[in-house]
């Protein structure tokens, strides 16, 4: 292995293959990428809710730092009235349940908005995404700044599975990856799988597909085309509310403006890279958040030797490239992805276009 | 209808009583009185915009009647909605079909009646058997589990009464239903709907094609501007008949195009081979010359090299050999534009596709090849006056029916977009004329004047290649008759002589001559043959 190491420039390649086969398997890397990947699989399976059913959402972002600030404030508030109440509800104290509901309502009335505008209205999509993003970026700052919350309701702790079950060979680390953040993060893989087999084996999917793909014919065999949009925009708020929940109640104990930095727009990357299916988008939001991961374990533990050598070389020339490049990479995948580079994949067909019945002939 | 033609009188199973519908301005169903039998195929015959759309609405709960009644079996009935439609047994097939291409047929065939294996789950594996059994049963095998884009129209078609078999639908509306087929796949269905109409089911045909309806209809109701003009039996009366019914007049249903006097050869082809999609070579050396002032008609069976030999000489696709040229002129591969300049004219096979731009208006859409040309340019603006003058000239000469020149192209009828682009194509200065499938679709009436239209610029001296699936069409127009078959020209015959059957055959066969196997017809893969086309 050493003379691999050895040779110049393509040393540096095997040195960091090491480091990362390291990583997978001595550090939490898989659970770190996991819970990154949390709020984009959340977002992305609130995009490929909308899309099937024919909605473009762009409002994805707007939707996620809504929620998660109304469900701070909401858990704030509640932790403030009874602030000796103990864990009761699932272990869980009452503040941060009422946070997780109140994001998840937050996300679902704001989507409300977006369909009233893109399935009532017709508006255009992309216009009701980007007001969608523009009020909440603005309102949720403003609000911010004016009530000045102070103190937190915490965070989410993770779930305790058994230790018997941690115990068993090889599936013992992969379960204890799903375990390691907060029971959002958790029950990501959860609504991925169920979404994947309800969307292609349900009555509901196949409606839904439909309604995306051809309302006409929908319509035609007696579905309610502008109700199945509803509820599917609605329901895809649930997730982008449980994202937003994920950044202030899990992830973070605080709201800061502007926190979902672009995540909803990663998630749209990750729902085209996944070709609209909820598997394919939970593996593209694996793929762009494992950078994120990999930088900040490279950072709090920098690979040995030349590899090292050099990185800690640019760190000391180029700080603030070195801080930032891996938190860059999703951004810049995202980018490549949307560019087209993943190779072509088709949309539904009547994606971002509002149905009207036909009327009179 | 009390005075229903044919005897053996059963009760019906649909009536639609004095059903009268307003639409502002128009009254589109007057008191329309219609009853359809069990077992019963019974056509509706009209001119676009006659009301038959109207009236299936009404039955399928797409719109509400303003007075008058349904009755099925009988029994007063209000049907609320297409879903209210189908749980009695009314199933519609549209004439643009009703189906997700990317979805699978039996997906397709579920959606709105799933059958269920659990209150969440669909059961495919009992849903592909029953549509398999039904399949089977009229007389068609087709795989549920392939996408339906992948399906050729004619089984398209299937699938889209599949679906209304599978709701148990009895009484079944077609909306146009061979308007996409082949003659072929016509035949093919028309079986499918005799065993159907057999087993006791009502089929309701709507059509504006005399012939087709004269050979599958048990009766003829024909609506004229929202009114029943009359009600025959195929028997009883004949296409001149139906035609005048239809129109309010009588129609020339076959124009006298007189003799030609063709001068000298104004398109030369020679050797033409030309490549599709997939890079096959689908014109393989052909060559023909069109005179000034004659009509040379292409007959096919469609998907033998015309589409490509017609995109060949008008520029959307470049020939890989052989040579063309007009008027002496060597334009061998030159594009849509200097063709034009050149004194060509085009009138597409796809006029949604090629023929107009659908989100502009007619007027734009009728200065389209001239835009840049004076008098509709005046500097570097357009001459809205000039555009305007022009735009309501060809609105009277070519009998447009529209409320503006300024409504888009997409809000006219099939008929008269068709007259917008021939107005376009014929008004300017040309020497040469490409017509594809230049009536497809349209009603007797429109199909009169356009081929009047085609008449009258042959005899002002323009050379015409006139490509059709249609054979009456070519038929009746051209002087001389060219028959592709399988990318070659296999014979050239004289127009006004030409025998149906004998030019019927080389379509067919790509020869006169046939082992003495099969006698009068062609040996034609039944329905059962394949799914797949």
């Amino acid at each position: 292995m050493d003379v691999l190491f050895d040779i110049p420039i393509l040393g540096f390649i095997f040195q960091f293959l090491a480091y990362l086969v390291d990583a997978i398997f001595t550090t939490n890397l898989p659970a770190q990428t996991l819970q990154l990947a949390t709020p984009i699989v959340l977002g992305a399976l609130c995009g490929v809710l909308n899309e099937r059913s024919g909605i473009v959402n762009i409002g994805i972002e707007g939707m996620m730092l809504t929620a998660a600030f109304v469900g701070f404030m909401a858990a704030v508030v509640v932790s403030d009235a009874m602030p000796a109440a103990e864990a009761g509800i699932f272990g869980f104290t009452p503040a941060l349940v009422v946070g997780v509901l109140a994001a998840i309502g937050a996300g679902m009335l704001v989507s409300l908005l977006h369909a009233w505008l893109s399935i009532s209205v017709r508006a255009d999509q992309i216009i009701s995404g980007t007001v969608i993003n523009i009020i909440a970026l603005g309102l949720t700052g403003y609000l911010n700044r004016l009530i000045q919350p102070s103190g937190s309701a915490g965070t989410l702790d993770p779930i305790r599975p058994p230790a018997a079950l941690l115990d068993l060979p090889v599936l013992g680390p992969v379960i204890q990856m799903f375990f390691t953040s907060g029971p959002i993060t958790t029950s990501v893989i959860i609504f991925v799988i169920v979404l994947q087999i309800l969307l292609f084996r349900s009555r509901w999917g196949l409606r839904t597909r439909a309604v995306g793909e051809h309302p006409r014919a929908a319509d035609t065999v007696g579905i309610n085309v502008i109700r199945v949009r509803y509820r599917n925009v609605i329901l895809g708020g649930v997730f982008a509310g449980l994202a937003g929940a994920w950044l202030t109640l899990e992830f973070n104990a605080s709201f800061q403006n502007g926190m979902t930095a672009n995540r909803g727009f990663i998630a749209l990357a990750a729902v085209i890279f996944g070709r609209w299916t909820p598997v394919g988008a939970f593996g593209g939001a694996l793929l762009f958040m494992v950078w994120e991961a990999l930088g900040i374990a490279i950072r709090s533990d920098p690979p040995p030797g030349d590899l090292g050598v050099f990185l800690s070389g640019i760190q000391a020339t180029y700080p603030s490239l070195y801080n930032n490049f891996f938190g860059a990479l999703p951004y810049l995948l995202t980018l490549i992805v949307l560019a087209g580079v993943v190779g072509r994949s088709i949309p539904p067909a009547s994606v971002g276009r509002p149905y009207v019945k036909e009327g009179a002939t | 209808m009390t005075e229903s033609p044919s005897p053996p009188v059963t009760a019906p199973a649909l009536e639609m009583r004095a059903i009268t519908k307003r639409y502002p301005g128009v009254v589109a169903n007057d008191a329309i009185d219609i009853d359809v039998r069990p077992g019963e195929i019974h056509a509706l015959l009209g001119e676009n915009g006659a009301g038959k759309s109207t009236l299936m609405n009404i039955l399928y709960g797409l719109a509400t009647p303003d007075s008058g009644e349904i009755l099925l079996d009988g029994a007063e009935v209000r049907i609320g909605g297409p879903s209210d439609a189908i749980a009695r047994g009314i199933s519609m097939v549209h004439q643009h079909f009703m189906l997700v291409p990317v979805m699978s047929v039996a997906d397709n065939i579920l959606l709105g009646a799933e059958t269920m294996a659990n209150p969440i789950f669909l059961d495919r594996k009992e849903a592909h058997r029953r549509i398999v059994e039904l399949g089977t049963r009229f007389g068609f095998q087709i795989d549920p589990d392939v996408p339906v884009g992948s399906l050729s129209v004619g089984w398209q078609q299937r699938v889209e009464i599949l679906k209304a078999l599978y709701r148990q639908a009895r009484i079944l509306v077609l909306d146009e239903p061979t308007a996409v087929l082949t003659p072929q796949e016509t035949k093919e269905i028309f079986v499918v709907l005799r065993r159907l109409a057999d087993e006791g089911h009502s089929i309701i045909f709507i059509s504006h094609k005399l012939h087709e309806v004269l050979e599958i209809a048990d009766r003829i109701t024909v609506i004229r501007r929202g009114k029943v003009v009359g009600t025959r039996a195929p028997a009883e009366t004949n296409e001149d008949d139906l035609a005048a019914l239809m129109v309010g007049r009588n129609v020339q249903l076959v124009v006298d195009r007189g003799e030609s006097h063709p001068a000298g050869a104004t398109l030369v082809v020679s050797d033409l081979k030309v490549a599709d999609d997939r890079g096959q070579e689908s014109v393989n050396g052909v060559s023909f010359e069109v005179r000034a002032g004659e009509i040379l008609g292409v007959a096919g069976v469609a998907g033998n090299g015309q589409e490509e030999l017609v995109e060949a000489l008008t520029g959307l696709r470049k020939p890989t050999g052989g040579t063309v040229s007009m008027g002496g002129r060597d334009v061998t591969g030159a594009g849509p534009r200097a063709l034009q300049q050149q004194g060509m004219s085009f009138v597409p096979g796809d006029r949604h596709r090629f023929g107009l731009v659908l989100g502009f208006s007619l007027a734009d859409n009728l200065v389209l090849t001239q835009y840049d040309e004076p008098p509709y340019v005046k500097g570097l603006l357009r001459d809205e006056k000039a555009i305007a003058a022009w735009a309501k000239r060809a609105i009277a000469e070519y009998d447009i029916r529209t409320p503006s020149a300024n409504v888009n192209a997409s809000t006219l009828s099939g008929g008269n977009q068709q007259k917008a682009i021939v107005a376009r194509e014929f008004s300017r200065e040309l020497t040469v004329l490409i017509l594809d499938q230049p009536t497809r679709g349209l009603d007797v009436g429109s199909i009169e004047f356009i081929h009047r239209q085609v008449v009258a610029k042959r005899d002002e001296g323009a050379a015409i290649l006139l490509v059709s699936a249609e054979l009456d069409e070519v038929l009746e127009l051209a002087d001389r008759v060219a028959v592709m078959y399988r990318g070659e020209i296999v014979a050239v015959v004289d127009g006004p002589t030409a025998e149906r059957e004998d030019v019927g055959l080389l379509m067919a066969a790509g020869r006169r001559a046939i082992p003495p196997v099969a006698s009068d017809a062609v040996a034609e893969p039944g329905p059962t043959a394949t799914g797949l086309s």
